[in-house]
C-alpha cells in the first residue's frame, strides 16, 4: 500500500507520538497529552493503541495483536491486517516471537522479556474519572497526589459489599507516585504489570499516552486488612488443564452447561501442543 | 467438543461484501452518481464538509455514497482522510464582509444597506409533501436579480458605529488548532469556535435550545445571517503577496445579545458568533448561541451551572466521531471484563448467603 507512509502515520505525527511516549517513560504513570489523530478505525476500537504501535514499529518488528487475550477476535484480526497492509511487518500469534504486542483487555500469560513492547488500548485513561468527571480537576488531583477520594471509594466498597468491588481496570500506584488506570484488564492481570517488557498505553479519543518502563514498581491499591487479591474463575482450563491462566466462561447448551477455557489462546495452544489435556480437550493433532 | 470460534478474518470479509451489496441496493434501480449527490443532496454534503472539517463537495458526496447516507459515518470517512493530508500553511482570514451573498437577513433591523435577501430558504415553504416531486423533479427557472456590486456591510458594524455593541478585540495571534494540539481547558474562544464549528449539529442544536429555555438564558437576536461565497487567499512566501486559491461557501451568523453591563463595562450589546462551511443555517445559529453562553466568564456574568456554560462539558462532548466511536465500542467483545464481574458478583452473593445462614442459625439457637 504505497499511498500511505510506513505504518500509516506520517513521520511528523510519529515523531510527536514518540515524544509523548518518551515523556511517559520518563514519568511513569503520568498521562501525557498528545495530539491524537483521526484513524481509519473508530474511536473506541483501539485508535490510541494503534497510534502508539504505529510510532513504535520498525520494518524488522514482528507484531502480535490480541483482544480479550485471543488472536482471532474480530478486532484483533482487523488491527493485525491494518498493520500487515500499511507497514508490511511480519505478524505472529506466538507470544514469544513477537517484538511488539498490541492488546485490549489482557496481558499474555507467558512472561514477557526485555526485548518486547506491550501496547495497551485504553478507553478512559483517567483512574479518577468516575469519581470526578472534570479533567481540569483530576489533573490537579494528580499534581497534588490527592488520592484520598480513591481510597474512600475502595473503603465504601468494603463497607457496602464486604470487598473491593472492582474486578477490572483495578487502579494501581506506580513507583509510589501516580495512581494509574491499567486499562480494563481483569485484576487477575495486575500483578503481571511488574515485568521486563516496556508497557505503553494509548488512549486515542482522550488524547493521552502513558507508560511503564521495565521493572517499574506497580502496586494495586488496597488496605492492610483487605489486601488485593488477583482472582479468576475457580476452575482449570477445560481444553489444556491450566490452573494458572485467566479463563473465559462459555455457555454450551440450552441447559446452561458451561465450560471454562483459557482467554489467552496462544497460551492454551502451546500447552496443548506440549501434551496437556483438560477435561474436554483432545490431544493436538 | 468445543472448538474455539475461529475464522474472524473470513467473517469480516463476508460482512464487507454483504455491506457493499446493501449499499448498492437493488440493481434494478440505477446507481447514484456523485454529481447527483453533490447537486441534489447539497445540504447533506454541506454538513459532511462542515463536521468533517474539509471543504470538498465531491469527496463529501463520495463519503455519503459510501456510507449509505449515514452522515456521521460519512463525516468519519472525511475526517480519516483529512488527517492524512499534508498541511501547507494557513490562509488569510476570510473576509465575510465581502461575501457574495445568496442570502442575507437581519432580525434586528427592518432594512439595512444590502437589504433583506431571502435566498434559497425553506423558511416560508409549507411543509406539505410535494407528491409531484415523486414523479417529476423538474422545476421552472427561478427569477434572477442583478447581483449587487458593492460589498454588503455587516449589521453589527452599524451598532459598532454607535458604540452600543462590544468591540471584538483585534488580534493577529495565530489561533490554536485542535487537530494539531490536544485540547486543554480553558480552551480559549478561537479553539472553542473551531470545536463548535466541527461539532455535531444535533448536539450544538440541543445545547443552544437549552439556553433558549432558560438554562443560562441570554436572549439572542439574529443580528445577521448570511450565506454566500468568499474567496480564500493565501500568502505565498516565494511571491511575497497573497493570491486567491479558491472559493468557499459559508454561513455566518452574528447574534446580538442583551447585556446589562457590569462594574467595568457600560450597558451594551454582546455578540455570539457562528461560522460554518456551506449552507448550514441551523448549525451556525446554534453555534452563535452556544458561543455566547460559553462567554459568561469573560463578560462577568454568573455561572448558573447550566450545561451550555460549561466549556469542558460542551467541548468534550460535541464531537460526534468521538462520541459515536466510544458509544458504539461497547458492542465489541468485553467478555474478559464481564467474566471478572461475574466472578465478583457470584462471590459477593455467596458471602451474603453464608452470612444470612449464619445469622439464621444463630437466631434459631437462641
Amino acid at each position: 500500500m504505497s499511498d500511505y507512509n510506513f505504518a500509516y502515520l506520517d513521520e511528523q505525527t510519529k515523531r510527536m507520538i514518540r515524544r509523548a511516549i518518551l515523556k511517559g517513560l520518563a514519568v511513569p504513570g503520568y498521562q501525557v497529552p498528545f495530539a491524537s489523530r483521526e484513524m481509519p478505525m473508530p474511536y473506541g476500537w483501539g485508535t490510541g493503541g494503534v497510534q502508539v504501535s504505529a510510532a513504535t514499529l520498525t520494518p524488522d518488528d514482528t507484531l502480535k495483536v490480541i483482544d480479550q487475550g485471543a488472536d482471532d477476535t474480530t478486532n484483533a484480526v482487523s488491527i493485525r491486517k491494518f498493520f500487515e497492509k500499511t507497514a508490511g511487518v511480519s505478524t505472529t500469534e506466538v507470544t514469544e516471537k513477537a517484538s511488539v504486542i498490541q492488546t485490549r483487555h489482557r496481558i499474555p500469560e507467558a512472561a514477557l522479556s526485555e526485548d518486547q513492547i506491550l501496547v495497551y488500548q485504553v478507553p478512559i485513561p483517567e483512574p479518577l474519572r468516575f469519581l470526578e468527571p472534570r479533567e481540569t480537576e483530576t489533573r490537579k488531583m494528580h499534581a497534588l497526589q490527592e488520592y484520598g477520594l480513591m481510597h474512600v471509594k475502595l473503603y465504601e466498597d468494603i463497607s457496602q459489599h464486604g470487598a473491593i468491588a472492582t474486578a477490572y481496570a483495578y487502579p494501581v500506584k506506580v513507583e509510589g507516585r501516580y495512581v494509574m488506570d491499567p486499562s480494563p484488564i481483569p485484576k487477575f492481570d495486575n500483578p503481571k504489570m511488574e515485568m521486563a517488557a516496556i508497557q505503553l498505553f494509548g488512549a486515542g479519543r482522550e488524547q493521552r499516552i502513558y507508560a511503564l518502563p521495565p521493572y517499574t514498581k506497580v502496586v494495586s491499591l488496597d488496605f492492610e486488612d483487605y489486601p488485593f487479591e488477583a482472582s479468576k474463575a475457580d476452575h482449570p482450563c477445560d481444553l489444556c488443564g491450566a490452573e494458572d491462566s485467566y479463563l473465559d466462561e462459555v455457555i454450551l447448551d440450552d441447559a446452561g452447561s458451561r465450560m471454562f477455557v483459557c482467554s489467552d489462546t496462544d497460551y492454551c495452544r502451546s500447552r496443548r501442543d506440549a501434551g496437556h489435556i483438560g477435561r474436554m480437550g483432545e490431544l493436538a493433532a | 467438543m468445543y472448538v474455539a470460534v475461529k475464522g474472524g478474518e473470513r467473517a469480516i470479509e463476508n460482512a464487507h461484501a454483504w455491506l457493499a451489496e446493501e449499499r448498492r441496493g437493488s440493481k434494478e434501480v440505477s446507481e447514484l452518481s456523485l454529481a447527483q449527490i453533490r447537486e441534489q443532496l447539497s445540504l447533506a454534503v454541506n454538513r459532511v464538509m462542515a463536521e468533517g472539517s474539509l471543504y470538498d463537495p465531491d469527496l463529501a458526496a463520495l463519503a455519503i455514497k459510501q456510507s449509505r447516507g449515514d452522515l456521521i459515518e460519512a463525516i468519519f470517512l472525511i475526517r480519516a482522510y483529512r488527517t492524512t493530508l499534508p498541511r501547507f500553511g494557513c490562509s488569510k482570514p476570510v473576509e465575510t464582509g465581502k461575501m457574495a451573498c445568496d442570502r442575507r437577513i437581519s432580525a434586528t433591523f427592518k432594512d439595512a444597506p444590502g437589504g433583506q435577501v431571502l435566498g434559497p430558504t425553506f423558511d416560508y415553504t409549507h411543509r406539505l409533501l410535494d407528491f409531484k416531486l415523486a414523479a417529476d423533479g423538474e422545476v421552472p427557472e427561478a427569477a434572477v436579480a442583478e447581483p449587487r456590486r458593492e460589498a454588503t456591510p455587516h449589521i453589527t458594524e452599524f451598532l459598532q458605529g454607535e458604540d452600543i455593541i462590544e468591540r471584538e478585540p483585534f488580534s493577529d495571534a495565530e489561533p490554536g488548532d485542535l487537530t494539531r494540539e490536544p485540547m486543554s481547558f480553558p480552551a480559549g474562544r478561537a479553539v472553542r469556535l473551531q470545536s463548535l464549528a466541527r461539532g455535531d449539529e444535533g448536539f450544538i442544536l440541543g445545547m443552544a435550545y437549552s439556553t433558549q429555555r432558560g438554562y443560562a438564558r441570554n436572549h439572542a437576536f439574529v443580528g445577521e445571517l448570511r450565506i454566500g461565497c468568499v474567496p480564500v487567499e493565501m500568502e505565498i512566501p516565494e511571491l511575497g503577496f497573497a493570491i486567491e486559491i479558491g472559493e468557499v461557501e459559508l454561513t455566518e451568523c452574528e447574534t446580538v445579545n442583551q447585556f446589562k453591563g457590569s462594574k467595568t463595562v457600560p450597558p451594551q450589546f454582546t455578540r455570539g458568533y457562528g461560522l460554518v462551511f456551506g449552507q448550514s443555517e441551523r448549525k451556525s445559529i446554534a453555534m452563535a448561541l452556544v458561543d455566547r453562553a460559553l462567554r459568561w466568564e469573560e463578560l462577568g456574568e454568573d455561572n448558573v451551572g447550566a450545561a451550555a456554560q460549561d466549556e469542558e462539558f460542551v467541548l468534550s462532548h460535541a464531537d460526534n466521531i468521538q462520541a459515536t466511536g466510544f458509544l458504539e465500542h461497547i458492542k465489541l467483545p468485553h467478555y474478559v471484563d464481564f467474566q471478572s464481574e461475574l466472578e465478583l458478583v457470584r462471590k459477593l452473593r455467596r458471602e451474603a448467603e453464608e452470612l444470612a445462614q449464619t445469622l439464621a442459625a444463630r437466631e434459631a439457637a437462641e
